[in-house]
């Protein structure tokens, strides 16, 4: 590795990207530490996604720069991929494969050996208590564990940094504090956790938050720091206050 | 634990695992291999059985006039082949009008007044024939029967008088009876492309852009897959299934009609399988252009199944295409390997003389694979 601090997992510099005039992501700036839970906000259109896109090595950058575990996401894609996981916003498993199958899938597909696969099926199984469901079809099992089993699923492979997007999207709140569990699990053995989500209690979870509006990051600290920052009760005000001010901004353009 | 204490490796596992997740895919979906299974069997019996060019039953109506020894032996000639039946015979052409209207006969025969006595004197016997042509390609055809007949007629009459008697129609074609068989012989080889057509194409594309709709096919192009990796998985199975149908098209054309294979299977099948890369590639094409399974399904069928039905000389014969529509018939694949299809079942020549096809097709699986390729690239950003 080179000279940058080996406890880093994202260096991001500048990260820009245009589409034609439209600025989606305007030079945005963070670090993000290895084990740490980042919360990364934004109203839909903020360019939240377009940001995540070039951090997967889905979308190449205008301008700028990004290191993720260690590799330079422009130059160095296929590194990146193979230490990074990844769960959409969007269901990532397939409902017409059981949820042994699945695993498999994904274990071969990140290339983990055959004994490696059969291991983590059986931890992986026990963690989340699918014992009697492990040779069911996916879409046969309830959302909340499907949600639990997608991440699990991506960070079979320990991977060095995983990658949510807006993961929790209609589960119930027992369910979701469940997979903040699993979540706080995986960070706490090193796997660093960059997550969007909608729901504003979650941001509170994590380690820290940036908050983005109109392809800028306006706002980025602790959820304590940043509600004393704003003289705010909770990050959901924050959040508001920020994003009106962006819209007045952005009408008034 | 770090993941970089070595360079890893790229295990065959990557792709068997992906390869397997899709025939799963494919062997879970009951409702669809049914179909895809049975509908080459379905279809070659109903291109065996209904789509024949011949035709028979037809019902012929004869105007005699005046009815002497030669009408009268005409006429019974008529009657006793096996394709016609005799509807009416009158001594007026008013009734023809009427019998078309009423779809009564399919052909008039007009036979001249004093038939014998003209032939008697050397002169030409002019006979007429009035067809139902409001559909043109049936009504020449009844013309041929019918023509040939006549031709026969007189050959037997000329026998009798040396140079004499004569029956001018001016025949001009000669059919082979039993031409049923030969119309399956003819469908079965653009059966074979309009199948394979079928499950490469339009299922690749189908599966595909379901992965598109469904968010997984990003959670693959996250993954260290490589974007031809996700391909080659994607068409492997298709390929198998691809080639199941063609044993399973070419057995059933066999039992049921006695298709002959005059060339070798091996030629035929490994041609088959270069048609099936072909129909794949353009299947991955279509998905990576569209944007949902719906769009996806149109575009493989009009693009790829359209053409292979209508422009590939399946059915309709491209010598008998308008002129500025038969080069176009170039770029369809399945026009070449009906070619090469034809000429190793039914006239078993090899390679030696299909090389030309042979390395057209080759040529466009290897374009259309680099444009799927790219064209998927090209989706990432």
């Amino acid at each position: 590795m080179t000279g940058e601090r080996a406890d880093r997992s994202i260096e991001v510099d500048g990260l820009t990207r245009r589409f034609g005039t439209f600025t989606a992501v305007d030079a945005i700036t963070f670090d993000v530490d290895q084990g740490e839970v980042f919360g990364f906000l934004g109203a839909n259109g903020a360019g939240k996604t377009t940001a995540i896109r070039m951090l997967i090595g889905l979308l190449t950058p205008t301008a700028g720069s990004a290191r993720v575990a260690g590799y330079d996401v422009a130059t160095q894609a296929e590194m990146v991929k193979r230490n990074i996981g990844y769960m959409s916003q969007r269901f990532s498993l397939y409902e017409d494969l059981t949820v042994r199958e699945n695993i498999t899938l994904y274990g071969g597909i990140y290339g983990l050996s055959d004994a490696a696969i059969h291991r983590r099926t059986t931890e992986l199984v026990d963690r989340l208590d699918l014992h009697e469901d492990i040779d069911a079809r996916v879409k046969s099992i309830p959302l909340g564990w499907k949600q639990k089993l997608a991440f699990s699923v991506a960070v079979l492979h320990d991977p060095k940094v995983v990658f949510l997007d807006e993961p929790t999207g209609g589960v119930d709140p027992i369910t979701r504090r469940q997979f903040w569990e699993l979540i706080y699990t995986t960070a706490a053995a090193g796997t660093t956790v960059f997550v969007t989500t909608h729901y504003m209690d979650e941001a509170e979870y994590c380690d820290r938050v940036s908050i983005m509006v109109d392809g800028r990051i306006v706002a980025l600290g602790t959820p304590a720091e940043l509600k004393a920052q704003y003289e705010a009760r909770t990050i959901d005000d924050v959040f508001v206050r920020l994003a009106r001010a962006g819209n007045v901004a952005g009408s008034a353009a | 634990m770090s993941a970089t204490r070595k360079r890893p490796r790229r295990p065959p596992s990557t792709l068997g695992a992906f390869v397997t997740k899709e025939l799963h895919h494919i062997l879970r979906d009951r409702q669809t291999l049914a179909i895809l299974l049975l509908m080459p069997l379905v279809q070659v019996l109903l291109f065996g059985y209904a789509l024949r060019t011949d035709i028979r039953d037809l019902r012929v109506a004869v105007v005699d006039p005046t009815p002497d020894v030669v009408s009268l032996r005409l006429r019974s000639r008529l009657a006793a082949t096996t394709r016609f039946h005799l509807v009416n015979v009158s001594s007026t052409t008013n009734v023809i009008e009427g019998l078309f209207q009423r779809r009564e006969a399919d052909i008039a025969v007009v036979l001249p007044t004093s038939f014998a006595e003209r032939l008697g004197r050397g002169d030409t016997a002019q006979v007429l024939l009035v067809s139902d042509a409001s559909d043109p390609n049936t009504a020449t055809t009844i013309q041929v029967y019918v023509r040939s007949v006549l031709s026969d007629f007189e050959r037997e009459l000329g026998g009798g008088r040396e140079g004499a008697g004569t029956v001018r129609i001016g025949i001009a074609s000669r059919m082979r009876f039993n031409p049923t068989l030969e119309s399956a012989n003819l469908f079965v080889p653009g059966l074979i492309a309009l199948v394979l057509t079928l499950v490469s194409a339009l299922m690749t594309a189908i599966s595909l852009s379901r992965e598109k709709e469904l968010g997984t096919l990003e959670v693959l192009l996250v993954s260290p897959l490589r974007p031809w990796q996700i391909i080659v998985g994607k068409v492997v199975p298709y390929l198998a299934l691809g080639f199941a149908i063609t044993c399973l098209v070419l057995t059933a054309a066999r039992v049921v009609f006695a298709v002959p294979m005059l060339g070798s299977v091996t030629l035929l099948l490994a041609e088959s399988v270069l048609f099936t890369i072909v129909s794949l590639s353009l299947g991955v094409l279509v998905a990576a252009r569209t944007s949902s399974q719906r769009a996806a399904m149109l575009g493989a069928l009009v693009g790829t199944m359209m053409p292979t039905a209508l422009l590939s000389g399946m059915i309709f014969p491209i010598t008998s295409m308008p002129g500025w529509l038969q080069p176009v018939t170039r770029i369809v694949p399945a026009r070449w390997f009906i070619v090469i299809a034809r000429g190793i079942m039914l006239k078993g020549i090899g390679i030696e003389y299909l090389w030309r096809e042979t390395a057209i097709l080759a040529g466009m699986a290897l374009l259309l694979l680099v444009m799927a390729t790219r064209s998927f690239h090209a989706h990432l950003d």
